[in-house]
């Protein structure tokens, strides 16, 4: 073996090492539901915490903290420095051009309302078309609807096919006439758990003289993201679901995209001159953040960056990816469950029907069991209508879970359907 | 492994939503509204007629729900027959109490015996909504809404 390939090697078991170790960074993880054992699979709604995310949040709180960005005393200048590391270590995860391009926001459906206000009224005109999917979560469907009625931008949705994935000839054809300005399309389905091709809706989006957004929530606590390998116009993502805090989200979008847009919100920190004649937009990114930002939130949301670089998406994702092979083998072996999508490219979620039994019932006895899963609609119900169903239960994976929960939620599934024999 | 839930999925509950007695769009009635819970996608159509004497006389509903909601909507329309409005908007108080608490303030009746088996969902508060939803579909109806949110 040649010391390349031995370095190589050495990285990946201690990757699997410390992926292995992992659990014990969460604190969560050691409570007790119900009298058992906490079997969390409800990461996709918001993944647990671990330390360093926690820590570096308290040590801001009580060693750093004052107000960004009016650094006329040490603590501010601290305080500053903490934010716009974190905006840099987002730069990093996106591998975006410059942090400058990076917006804090609350979460992924404030960056979408801040593109769909700021981008769609501002830069997009009455006649051009946004181009969204079927299995766009809720945040990627009101918004655009919400432009529609104020400004008569019509709203187009690409069919998802049969086994949950988009239809790519029907996306091309919505696309042939060239009046779609926008598309706006989800990286990963938070309920079939599809991942989208991303790079060819782009090209097809480019090549139909479209802006493409990408909407991050899922897809980036699975896979590595570059937004320029990606060639994307926005990409959003929220905090809470890569392991960091809730309050604190992204917008990405290449530099002259923010520069031509209108700011979202007014008031302070977003401006560099006030008069009561007019105001000058302060420079990017802070044009976008109006008013004091979640200081605090943004330091946590860095520290979950690191935290995520530290384990390596190679490790994430190949224990995610053998994580969800287990659960759909193991799940095809429960008599009357169906697994709503049979995507190719796909993370670690898995929707499931239980024949019979309706997923809010699957969910509170699996709950007794200290099994936490979704049940419900998902904030997708076109989707769920596009399926048939009214609600599904899903269990989704973080790069905590481990065979064994498979394999005890596995269990309790057939004692749910005891139960309801 | 589920002991502690046979509180909650009593067995006239379990069988009240398999199969459900009163399952069916009435062909003939005065009285329908929808209701919708939209946290879950849960919906339910209530259709009640009041014979001439101003009294219930039947009561259909059609559902798509958990065993919960649809044995609740089951089980409410199994007690209005030949009550009038006025009672059974009373009734639905009580049963909101009883659905909240385990408990209904005022002394027992028949009605409320029947209604008794989904009093264990006070200790499930996100399932609340599930046992009251048929209930606030009627009191929509009975006041001339056409839709009625659980929320």
């Amino acid at each position: 073996m040649n010391s390349a390939a031995n370095a190589v090697t050495l990285a990946k078991e201690h990757a699997s090492k410390r992926l292995a170790e992992a659990r014990a960074d969460f604190p969560i993880l050691a409570e007790r539901v119900h009298g058992r054992k906490l079997i969390y699979l409800d990461s996709a709604a918001s993944a647990q915490k671990p330390r360093a995310v926690i820590a570096a949040m308290v040590e801001t709180m009580e060693k750093q903290y004052a107000n960004v960005h009016r650094g006329l005393h040490w603590m501010s200048e601290r305080a500053t420095d903490a934010y716009e590391t974190a905006r840099a270590a987002v730069a990093r995860l996106l591998n975006a051009r410059e942090p400058e391009e990076i917006v804090f926001v609350r979460n992924s459906t404030e960056g979408i309302n801040l593109v769909a206000h700021s981008y769609g009224r501002g830069v997009l005109k009455a006649g051009q078309a946004v181009l969204i999917s079927e299995m766009e979560h809720h945040s990627n469907i009101v918004p655009w609807q919400m432009l529609h009625d104020a400004h008569g931008i019509a709203l187009r949705v690409a069919p998802v096919t049969d086994s949950g994935e988009l239809d790519m000839q029907a996306y091309a054809r919505l696309l042939e006439d060239g009046r779609v300005g926008l598309v706006a399309i989800t990286h990963m389905s938070n309920v079939l758990g599809t991942v989208t091709p991303a790079e060819r809706i782009i090209r097809m989006a480019h090549d139909a003289g479209a802006k493409a957004l990408l909407d991050g929530s899922q897809a980036i606590v699975h896979r590595p993201v570059d937004v320029q390998a990606l060639d994307a116009d926005f990409y959003v993502f929220t905090g809470h679901k890569l392991y960091g805090p809730t309050g604190i989200g992204v917008l990405w979008a290449r530099r002259e995209l923010l520069e031509r847009m209108p700011p979202f919100l007014g008031g302070g920190e977003m401006i560099s001159e006030v008069t009561f004649e007019r105001s000058r937009w302060a420079s990017l990114p802070h044009k976008f953040e109006a008013g004091t930002p979640a200081i605090v939130e943004a330091v946590g949301l860095g520290a979950a960056i690191r935290y995520v670089e530290e384990i390596g998406y190679p490790a994430i994702t190949a224990h995610e990816a053998e994580l969800t092979e287990h659960a759909l083998a193991r799940l095809a072996g429960v008599p009357a469950l169906a697994v709503l999508g049979q995507a190719q490219d796909r993370g670690g979620v898995v929707s499931f029907t239980l024949d019979g039994v309706h997923a809010h019932d699957v969910a509170t006895l699996l709950d007794r069991s200290g099994i936490a899963v979704r049940a419900g609609h998902h904030c997708a119900e076109p989707l769920m209508r596009r399926f048939g169903l009214a609600s599904t239960a899903r269990a989704s994976f973080a790069l905590y879970t481990t065979r064994e929960e498979i394999d005890a939620l596995v269990d309790a599934l057939g004692k749910v359907q005891e139960f309801f024999a | 492994m589920f002991d502690d839930l046979d509180e909650l999925y009593q067995e006239v509950i379990i069988e009240h939503s398999r199969r459900p007695r009163h399952g069916r769009r009435l062909e003939c009635f005065d009285a329908s509204a929808k209701g919708d819970n939209p946290m879950c996608g849960d919906r339910l159509e209530l259709f009640v007629r009041h014979g001439p004497d101003g009294q219930i006389e039947d009561v259909g509903f059609e559902a798509r729900g958990c065993a919960i909601s649809v044995a609740s909507a089951d089980l409410m329309a199994e007690v209005l027959r030949g009550r009038s409005d006025e009672e059974v908007l009373q009734l639905a108080e009580r049963f909101r109490e009883l659905a909240r608490t385990g408990r209904s303030s005022v002394p027992a009746d028949e009605a409320l015996e029947t209604l008794q088996p989904l009093g264990g969902v006070h200790n499930y508060p996100s399932r609340v909504k599930c046992a009251t939803l048929a209930w606030h579909a009627l009191i929509a109806a009975l006041q001339g809404r056409k839709e009625a949110s659980s929320e």
